[in-house]
């Protein structure tokens, strides 16, 4: 579901669907609100491997969003440490499967490959950019955590996040857009 | 002979490794500002500001500036005249980066083995470089290095033909390859001469000088301020989302190198340059 706010930001809850997605254009800034599933580099390599050997994933990843990003540890009394995005490139091997499985939506930082940019085109998903670094900024968004997968990775264990207004911006849209080459465009000089 | 005991050594790592992931040097928030006085696009601009403000949650609310709170790169400089008591300066070191990532709640990032890939779960070991110094101090530099942007380094043996030119434009080419992955704003440590491993070297070093201060070689200042220039009118900008601040420094230093060789290393830093250094 989107809306547009007053001040121009588009606010959006999750699960996504085909039509959410299709509304989002590269440059546009959201706020999510509803669950983020986190995932790095060696739960991608576990979900993948669940796939090969064709188990069923611990997650549903149909309509829903995943963040890359490892956590820092929660202080006592906290919700969650820093949890800035981690880039997203070095998920662009796995990325077409989960794509394929329904997934909607991608926060991280840095470009992606050609096959995955095509595969969001083909299967209708975003590419949502989140300030990297921002870690400390960003954990004011995270409401509820809770371990639900692989707590063997630690930090790159998979995480159930309820976030509330979210801030990102759409880097690649479903329409083949793609946010850092037109801002490099506009700005080169 | 100056008797230093290693638990003197551990405690100012342990504390230098905490104040690095909460506390962002002065010179990087005057950076932000300055930024932002020239940035032209807005996003660019939400992006800095957002940075201001991470930064102040960093201090303010004992969160890291950012979850990957780093390998930890420990320059030393070592008096000849300090005696080290009480046990090994690797070990030293390395309980400090144990404690102060336990104690601190800062992410342990540091997998065993490249191969099988276990966290080692306190992200020791750090990366440790000595240098043999007059004196009888010693120095700890301590740097939390981010592995997105370290990711995007580079290296190049250039051929002496290839000349200062060609450097600077291979400094120039690391910058727009690591283009919005490794998270600008970015710094860009450079080493030129040397061996193989000495320019590497040399390239994190450099990293350690304040930003907007000037090289003490006038002539390798005037090259930093020919590239940094440069580099700002790649549009790339804050996070990539297009803009005119890409780099916020170019720091290059230098050494002598063979007849044969003009080897370059380029460290890239992002602007969660977290460093910090105390003298013992």
């Amino acid at each position: 579901m989107i809306k547009l706010a007053a001040d121009g930001i588009k606010d959006i809850r999750t699960p996504l669907s085909d039509a959410d997605v299709e509304s989002l254009k590269s440059g546009d800034r959201v706020r999510i609100t509803g669950v983020l599933y986190t995932a790095r580099d060696a739960a991608h390599g576990r979900l993948i491997a669940l796939l090969d050997e064709g188990k069923p994933l611990p997650i549903d990843v149909k309509g829903q969003i995943i963040y890359y990003t490892g956590p820092s540890p929660a202080r006592p009394g906290m919700v969650i440490g820093s949890v800035g995005p981690t880039t997203g490139g070095r998920m662009d091997t796995y990325t077409p499967k989960l794509l394929a499985l329904g997934l909607k939506g991608m926060i991280g930082k840095g470009a992606r490959s050609e096959p995955v940019r095509e595969a969001m085109k083909r299967h209708k998903a975003i590419y949502f950019g989140a300030v990297g670094g921002a870690g400390a900024f960003l954990s004011r968004y995270v409401k509820k955590v809770e371990i639900v997968a692989y707590e063997d990775l630690g930090t790159e264990a998979i995480r159930r996040l309820e976030v509330e207004g979210f801030p990102v911006i759409v880097v690649n849209d479903a329409h083949g857009n793609d946010l850092y080459e037109e801002g490099m465009k506009q700005y080169a000089r | 002979m100056r008797e230093i005991h290693v638990s003197t050594i551990s405690d100012a790592v342990k504390k230098l490794c905490v104040e690095a992931n909460y506390d962002l040097e002065p010179d990087m928030l005057r950076a932000f500002d300055k930024a932002l006085k020239t940035e032209r696009s807005p996003a660019g601009k939400q992006v800095l500001e957002m940075l201001k403000e991470n930064a102040q949650l960093a201090r303010t609310q004992k969160i890291p500036y950012c979850q990957d709170t780093g390998f930890v790169v420990c320059f030393v400089e070592l008096g000849q005249d300090v005696h080290i008591a009480g046990g090994l300066l690797t070990d030293a070191i390395n309980t400090g980066v144990s404690q102060g990532y336990t104690e601190g709640y800062l992410r342990a990032s540091i997998v065993k083995s490249p191969f099988d890939r276990k966290n080692t779960g306190d992200n020791t070991p750090a990366v440790i470089h000595v240098d043999v110094v007059p004196g009888a101090d010693l120095k700890l530099m301590v740097m939390a290095k981010g592995g997105g942007c370290e990711n995007r380094s580079k290296y190049k043996m250039l051929t002496p033909a290839a000349g200062l030119e060609r450097v600077k434009d291979w400094i120039l080419e690391c910058i727009k390859t690591a283009g919005p992955d490794a998270c600008p704003p970015l710094i860009a440590g450079v080493g030129v001469g040397g061996t193989f491993e000495k320019a590497a070297i040399l390239s994190k070093k450099a990293l350690f000088r304040g930003i907007g201060s000037p090289n003490p070689d006038p002539q390798v200042d005037a090259i930093e301020k020919e590239v940094l220039d440069k580099a700002n009118r790649l549009g790339i900008g804050p996070q990539g989302y297009g803009g005119d601040t890409t780099a916020f420094a170019i720091h290059i230093l230098t050494y002598p190198c063979h007849i044969t060789s003009l080897p370059v290393a380029v460290t890239i830093e992002c602007h969660a340059h977290r460093h910090k250094e105390v003298t013992l």
